[in-house]
């Protein structure tokens, strides 16, 4: 792999996906999209505290990466993390409930939005610092080395991390010693309210791991297909332990970086023209219809189907009790 | 059933704001995600959504009405083939925003109080019996690290230097060639970097040794260790534990000046999710490191360069552990209890010795583990020599002796016969002149006479 800007999926790798897939990725990127929508209304509610990153608009990054993963593939990222969490197989009740900081919470209410863990999935946070996540997820690749696996960390970031010190540590260690990591960067062109141009010397984010060696390329992120191939090729070369690879997702959220930002530092027109024009649910979607590959009453069952697991979520955050007050002085240590 | 919309909250401290525009009227077709009004807050105006898709049938707050409180119907939606004449009249009044979360569930009868649980009872070393064998700290602290890599293939160690050049203070000779580059790992000079890749890895279950060459450049990587190390157990309700072990040397050298030369014990001891030791005698400096390489938990473990060479006896048994969070007396008295940890111990030792030709009979305390504190053996020997001298290396504000002071107040105060006396380095960056850093370190001479001075002497 060498440094490349492409904005198609990459020929070697551009399988046309059969029509299982393409409803698979429609349905994953719904379940977030709506899941989303859900946890901002429940904000609005007053149900869900603190701060609340959402993931609107970023879809088809994580839903293209996730699906090139297999069994024992780990996965970090940043505090934008609930659409990582649903498509690394989390429960959408259990994340839900977490926001709303219930028992029922994948941290059983300790954590919040930006600080859940799954163990059985892989998924090793949520991580509220910025940049922190990229040498814990180097050291996930370095455990997967040490045990003598074949399995990968996929570690994600935002354009805001790339400019942290310890994401250049982290690629220096990782390109030194060949680890399988993938490092996701996900541009979606605003570090909370400072464009990419205001905040990065250069602004060629696949470019970045150049001086290490890395090789990177720069992907539509708004294209499921072109995500997912991008995935394929990067997990091959980091399993067949030629050592890490950069992918910078060109991607946009709709939302304010979170519930408090009215998002004044980007125009109206801007936000409206990547809702209208690249939106990843939608490309899916006119894939689907206009290839003649499922009719309006298909994609009607898998709405329903989503926004019925979306409301169950909802309903158990809801119903789930607080944590009993003991849970205050739980977990701090574990007993040696 | 047509669907309320409600004004909602848009920032954690919102309660009421102005409806200023609806952007969608009665009679419109509402997709999920389609904006349908705008709200203005006292710091912003937003945006609001759509959630569900419909007919937006009656607008129930029209626009221009201030102090709206959340959480009141702003307008309703029907879904397909609903009527919207079935909608609710608007309400007269708008009703208060209810409390978040606490109206939604009854806070769950407590199966427990929420006090601080009393800390777990922590048995010391039993007396060892068998052989010693004199050895230097140095080397007491490698055979626990080979020992415990003995035994479990999951624990490695890296840092600078720490296995071609044999550790920046020999503290890793020849573990290297024992174990190979896979489990002794020479890293770049990134602190950040390594400690959080360690963090990672034993995040997954590894157990990582990291060696700081000193910890003066662990501050470098003190966000991964308190954000990352020392969070993640609690933030993930108990799901993913760390267990990780921080080494190096740690408080003064000699003449290396201000920025090599500090004690953290302090900074660490303040943080809940960490254990921090920090022994003197090269027997617990092994005993310790095994248990602290065995435990579950991230464990600060703070050594001292000015230690490394000293020699004493220690066990011979790859089997004896001392357990962390239990102090030792080292030389029991009757009139003023030294309490001490790392090197201060030694000095309090010698400081004792002086007391003791002056006819003050003290005893010494070595800490050992400074969190958690050993509070029942510092209050015990208070109680019997109703009088207290703290030492450590490092400033007094916010210290260890400050934290020794408030425990004597809040458990031993009716045993004092003298205020609480602490003896600690000078409150200033420590200086290179030879006969400056004197002056800035705390000597035998100053626990000598902070002794004499509680006793009224």
């Amino acid at each position: 792999m060498a440094l490349k800007r492409r904005t198609k999926p990459a020929t070697g790798a551009a399988k046309t996906p059969s029509v299982e897939q393409l409803l698979k990725y429609y349905r994953e990127m719904l379940q977030i999209r709506r899941f989303e929508e859900k946890a901002g209304q429940m904000y609005g509610m007053g149900l869900i505290g603190g701060f609340c990153h959402l993931y609107i608009g970023q879809e088809a990054v994580v839903v293209g990466m996730q699906n090139a993963l297999s069994l024992g593939d780990s996965v970090i990222t940043s505090y934008r993390d609930h659409g990582h969490m649903l498509a690394c197989g989390m429960d959408p009740k259990g994340v839900m409930a977490e926001l709303t900081g219930r028992s029922g919470g994948y941290s059983r209410g300790k954590g919040g939005s930006m600080h859940m863990f799954s163990k059985a999935e892989h998924f090793y946070g949520g991580h509220g610092i910025v940049g922190a996540q990229m040498p814990l997820g180097t050291g996930l690749a370095f455990a997967n080395r040490y045990r003598g696996t074949d399995r990968v960390s996929v570690t994600y970031c935002g354009d805001g991390a790339i400019n942290q010190g310890q994401v250049y540590e982290s690629f220096n260690m990782a390109a030194l010693w060949k680890l399988p990591v993938i490092y996701v960067i996900e541009n979606n062109k605003y570090g909370m309210g400072t464009s990419v141009q205001r905040a990065s010397a250069s602004t060629d984010l696949f470019e970045r791991g150049a001086a290490y060696g890395i090789p990177g390329s720069q992907i539509d992120g708004m294209d499921v297909l072109a995500t997912h191939a991008a995935a394929e090729e990067a997990v091959a070369h980091a399993r067949a332990g030629k050592g890490p690879v950069i992918l910078e997702m060109m991607t946009y959220r709709y939302r304010g970086h979170s519930m408090s930002d009215p998002a004044k530092y980007r125009t109206k027109e801007e936000v409206a023209k990547m809702r209208t024009e690249h939106d990843p649910i939608d490309l899916v979607r006119k894939r689907l219809i206009d290839g003649g590959l499922a009719n309006e009453d298909a994609l009607k069952a898998i709405d329903k189907e989503v926004k019925d697991l979306v409301t169950a979520a909802a309903e158990f955050a809801q119903e789930s009790p607080e944590p009993d007050p003991s849970e205050v002085w739980t977990d701090v240590l574990l007993e040696a | 059933m047509p669907i309320q919309i409600l004004m909602p909250a848009l920032s954690p401290t919102m309660t009421e704001g102005k409806l200023s525009k609806w952007l969608k009227q009665e009679g419109d077709a509402v997709k999920a995600g389609d904006v349908i009004a705008e709200i203005e807050t006292d710091k912003a105006t937003m945006e609001v959504e759509a959630v569900d898709e419909g007919t937006l049938a009656k607008i129930l707050v029209p626009e221009g009405t201030e102090n709206v409180a959340v959480n009141t119907p702003i307008a309703s939606l029907t879904a397909e083939g609903e009527d919207a004449s079935a909608a609710p009249a608007p309400e007269a009044k708008a009703p208060p925003a209810p409390a978040p979360e606490k109206s939604a569930t009854p806070a769950p009868e407590s199966k427990s109080p929420a006090v601080a649980p009393k800390a777990a009872i922590i048995e010391a070393e039993p007396e060892f019996k068998g052989k010693h064998v004199p050895t230097t700290v140095r080397d007491a602290l490698r055979d626990a690290m080979a020992e415990e890599m003995r035994r479990d293939k999951d624990v490695f160690l890296l840092g600078e230097e720490v296995a071609e050049y044999q550790g920046a203070y020999k503290v890793s000779q020849g573990l290297l060639d024992e174990f190979g580059a896979q489990r002794v790992i020479d890293t770049p000079i990134t602190e950040m970097g390594f400690a959080g890749l360690a963090v990672g890895a034993a995040l997954t279950g590894l157990k990582p040794i990291v060696e700081f060459m000193t910890f003066n450049f662990a501050m470098q990587a003190i966000d991964q260790i308190i954000n990352s190390a020392a969070k993640t157990l609690y933030m993930s309700g108990g799901q993913m534990g760390c267990p990780i072990v921080f080494r190096g040397p740690n408080g003064v050298a000699s003449r290396v000046g201000a920025q090599h030369s500090q004690c953290y014990a302090s900074w660490y001891a303040h943080c809940p999710g960490l254990k921090v030791v920090a022994p003197y005698f090269a027997s617990d400096a092994k005993g310790l490191l095994k248990a602290a390489i065995r435990d579950p938990n991230p464990v600060i473990f703070l050594e001292h360069e000015l230690v490394y060479g000293q020699t004493h006896d220690v066990p011979d048994d790859p089997d004896w552990i001392v357990p962390i969070g239990k102090a030792r007396i080292v030389k029991p008295g009757k009139d003023v209890t030294i309490i001490a940890f790392s090197r201060m111990v030694q000095y309090a030792i010698e400081a004792a010795a002086k007391l003791a030709d002056e006819g003050i009979d003290a005893e010494v305390i070595d800490l050992r583990t400074i969190r958690p504190l050993d509070i029942e053996t510092i209050v015990n020997s208070i109680k019997k020599t109703n009088r207290v001298v703290s030492c450590e290396e490092g400033w007094h504000f916010a210290g260890i002796g400050a934290e020794i002071a408030a425990i004597t107040m809040e458990q031993a105060f009716d045993y004092l016969d003298a205020p609480v006396k602490r003896v600690h380095g000078a409150d200033v960056p420590l200086p290179y002149a030879a006969n400056l850093e004197k002056l800035a370190l705390p000597q035998v001479a100053d626990i000598v006479s902070g002794a004499k001075e509680v006793c009224y002497r």
